[in-house]
């Protein structure tokens, strides 16, 4: 054998047509992917020179001086995890510690749920891998089922449901004539979708338009899904973030459960811890008993293999390492409403400055919405004024990331704004 | 309307939405860890564990590692260092696999991403691979990692196998795996191990290799490699990617996972490498968004910590040396340790021949052990391994060889 192909290679020889062109015809076809939006306003951001710049396009937490910020908590827990563990694998299923404590922030510490054992809960790659895990637990054990997902949603839940081909429809949320929420509608929408349908909630903080349902529209948006038989999963990204207090923040989901549902949850510490690049969350599914948490924990570990084979264990780490402190989590939690308290701050004083610059708009929705966005209502066309004009920076929705505004750029910011809106009426 | 509306006429309506989901069967990996744990006695092994262990059989982190860890420690969070440390892991990656001075890293046409591991990696390229090859299937060496398979199933990328494994030889089915190359349409896609085949520990020869490039070629196949234990198979890292070199001066175009959980002893960080190679820079830079576009829906952006860790390693001379030493003594130890479980098992005046276990690379020893024999194993001497007689020589140390050697002798000296 060996003989017969040296001769081969020996008629053959390299220069006789296998050239790299005829063996390398596979990927001539790709297409570049259509370049991410956000990232394309934070390099145009970093590329302009002028000094007044501003960047309200940015997801990601910024101090009163615009700098990142790692929480002090982070980095003590950090200290008492370096150079002391291992690295070895976690479980499938991810660091159990982890999962407990962040099961008992989303449902409660004294959660029947949790006493009982009936949530099966996997460590997940922050939100995005919580809900990826889930839209392919639901297209493999509900095939025929879809996904209603409100309008506007984070840009990235189309993709995961799409890519875990679970076919979509959307629910009507965020009313642009009152920059609040379309109550009627959205409960109209809930009411018209067959019985059974998945639906997917943002639990707090709604991302992009700040704009979240009061405690009795949840109420009655939570008895509507009862009589519909409707499935609730609920994104929580930002449970500390938005009112400062985590109890607070998971209102919605202790509404639905008060009301007997068997949710599904995705949650992140992407924001609420700072753990950005660490990629930690959680996905968890109520069942109707320990056996069958056992199985569909079982199910989702087996989605996971073939993906990732096991979670990170870094971020996990210092979560645990948080959260099972009882000092470092009340550190946490004073942190977490500190960066609340300072977004607050920042909405106030914009919508103030705003006022007193005797703007003829309404800029109330500017503290009613919650969270790290404000969905302006600006215009494509007012957006890229801002930019051109005033060199501040947003995505082109109108969406400005509270994040970005700090005591000395809001009266800036306000002026500039003013400027584009000043001749508009409503 | 609520008030009229108990709680008990609520529940009774409750779809019970998950009452199909049946409980996915066991990993057999941990229910070997599971017995293994509860086993009470004194003389327990546990050689399915595939993490390496030191000689007092405890897991090890490298002190290159424990130096790269305090250098980034008190580091910023910074999006944008997330996505530059990713870079940087995916430059150094690229250069271990393909060589420093290879065309590849010169004139970059390639496109990288870092991934979460060698699973990830290589997951990353079957979704890729379903969307932009949909009429592709994927060939699978018997045996491989039994997780390959999962991952082209999930990606809903059809599978084929071909031949690998001689259990006569317990070596390599040259000619047969030839043939199947040979047999398969003009430009499948192959999955091949280039070092340290998990689960056999068998390799080509660097001549075998350069026939079964030249005859993909020929066939004009696409060649995929996951590159698991580069380093850690002969302890030479550019000698373990010899494979991929030979592939790469016959022109192939391939594709290759690289992990960093074992050669780097950072299992639980999930730090690996996907690299796609390609035409020219605008062909990669296509490629590189579109694989991007598919983690982004998985999980936006990979973990940071881990790939600060290698690069942090790779990008300084001097970690790096420390690395390739601690490397290279992990991968002694695993050779010492054949070489001893060999010598005990023929000074015993064995039968049968033993050849195979110093002829095999890299943490595995397929034993060619049957089922019957590894439950005598657990059953009458506690040592635990999985069923196809796979035995991870990093669970062996010189305090348990011995033991081991005469646990193996008696189940087998009647066979």
């Amino acid at each position: 054998m060996a003989s017969r192909i040296a001769i081969c290679r020996g008629i053959l020889s390299r220069n006789s047509g296998f050239g790299i062109r005829s063996m390398s015809s596979w990927w001539g076809h790709v297409q570049p992917a259509p370049k991410d939006p956000i990232l394309c306003v934070t390099e145009a951001f970093l590329a302009d020179p002028s000094p007044d710049k501003v960047n309200v396009g940015v997801g990601a937490y910024r101090d009163n001086n615009g700098k990142p910020v790692v929480l002090q908590c982070v980095r003590e827990a950090e200290r008492r995890i370096s150079g002391n563990q291992n690295m070895e694998y976690l479980p499938m299923g991810g660091s159990v510690k982890m999962v407990e404590e962040t099961l008992k922030l989303a449902y409660g510490e004294n959660s029947d749920l949790l006493k009982e054992k009936r949530i099966a809960a996997v460590q997940a790659l922050s939100g995005t891998g919580a809900c990826r895990l889930f839209a392919d637990f639901q297209k493999r054990f509900r095939p025929d089922s879809q996904i209603y997902i409100p309008m506007p949603t984070w840009a990235n839940h189309h993709n995961i449901w799409r890519d875990a081909q679970v076919p979509q429809r959307t629910f009507h949320y965020y009313h642009p004539e009152t920059r609040g929420l379309d109550f009627a509608t959205l409960m109209d929408d809930i009411k018209n979708a067959p019985n059974g349908s998945f639906f997917l909630l943002h639990a707090c903080a709604h991302n992009p338009t700040g704009v979240d349902p009061t405690e009795e529209q949840w109420s009655q948006i939570s008895y509507q899904f009862k009589v519909k038989g409707h499935f609730p999963f609920f994104d929580m990204a930002y449970q500390g973030f938005a009112s400062g207090d985590p109890e607070r923040d998971a209102k919605a989901i202790r509404i639905f459960l008060g009301d007997g549902h068997s949710i599904g949850c995705a949650q992140s510490y992407t924001k609420n811890m700072g753990l950005y690049g660490q990629r930690v969350g959680c996905l968890s599914v109520v069942c109707e008993d320990e056996k069958q948490s056992v199985a569909v924990k079982s199910q989702l570990q087996q989605i996971a293999r073939p993906m990732y084979s096991n979670p990170p264990v870094h971020g996990a780490l210092i979560v645990s390492t948080i959260l099972s402190d009882p000092d470092l989590k009340n550190l946490w939690l004073k942190e977490v409403k500190a960066m609340a308290d300072r977004i607050i701050g920042m909405r106030t004083a914009l919508r103030e400055n705003l006022e007193k610059l005797g703007s003829p708009l309404s800029w109330e929705h500017i503290t009613k919405q919650i969270g790290m966005f404000c969905y302006s209502g600006l215009t494509p066309e007012q957006v890229d004024r801002l930019t051109n004009d005033f060199h501040i920076y947003m995505t082109r929705n109108g969406r400005i990331s509270m994040a970005g505004v700090t005591t000395s750029n809001v009266g800036y910011l306000a002026t500039a704004i003013h400027e584009v809106t000043k001749s508009g009426s409503k | 309307m609520r008030r009229f509306l108990g709680r008990k006429w609520m529940s009774t309506s409750t779809v019970g939405w998950w009452d199909n989901v049946v409980p996915a069967p066991k990993d057999p990996m941990l229910s070997v860890t599971e017995a293994f744990l509860s086993d009470t006695h004194p003389k327990k092994i546990n050689l399915g564990v595939g993490a390496f262990r030191d000689d007092e059989g405890n897991p090890v982190v490298l002190q290159c590692v424990r130096d790269a860890e305090a250098r980034v420690a008190g580091a910023e969070y910074l999006e944008s260092l997330s996505r530059q440390g990713s870079l940087k892991l995916v430059m150094e990656s690229v250069k271990l696999a393909y060589g420093e001075n290879s065309d590849v890293v010169k004139e970059g046409n390639f496109a990288g991403v870092q991934a979460i591991s060698g699973t990830d990696a290589c997951r990353l390229f079957a979704e890729f691979q379903r969307r932009f090859q949909p009429e592709s299937r994927i060939y699978l060496p018997v045996p491989t990692w039994p997780n390959h398979h999962n991952i082209w199933r999930d990606a809903q990328v059809p599978q084929r196998t071909f031949q690998y494994y001689n259990p006569a030889s317990k070596g390599l089915h040259f000619a047969a795996l030839m043939d199947d190359v040979k047999n398969a349409p003009n430009r499948s896609f192959f999955l091949l191990h280039p070092c340290a085949h998990n689960p056999t520990g068998i390799d080509p020869t660097d001549e075998q290799w350069r026939d079964i490039s030249y005859l993909f070629k020929v066939k004009n196949h696409f060649p995929f490699f996951d590159m698991a234990y580069q380093g850690f198979a002969s302890g030479d890292l550019e000698k373990d990617a010899q494979a991929i070199r030979i592939f790469l001066d016959d022109g192939h175009l391939i594709g290759c996972a690289q992990s960093f959980a074992k050669t780097m002893g950072l299992y639980g960080q999930r730090v690996g490498c996907l690299s796609v190679l390609c035409v020219d820079k605008n062909q990669a830079t296509a490629v590189k968004s579109q694989l991007q576009q598919i983690a982004r829906a998985m999980y936006s952006n990979p973990p940071v910590h881990g790939a600060l860790l290698v690069s942090t390693i790779l990008g300084d001379p001097s970690l790096k040396s420390l690395w390739v030493k601690e490397v290279k003594v992990m991968s002694d130890r695993i050779m010492k340790m054949r070489a001893a479980l060999r010598d005990n098992l023929e000074k015993l005046g064995s039968a049968r021949t033993w050849e195979h276990i110093t002829n095999q690379v890299g943490m595995f020893w397929y034993s060619g052990l049957n089922p019957e024999q590894v439950d005598r194993l657990r059953n009458e001497f506690h040592i635990y391994m999985t069923h196809d007689g796979r035995i991870s020589m990093a669970g062996v140390t010189t305090g348990n060889v011995d033991y081991l050697t005469n646990a193996i002798h008696e189940v087998t000296k009647s066979g």
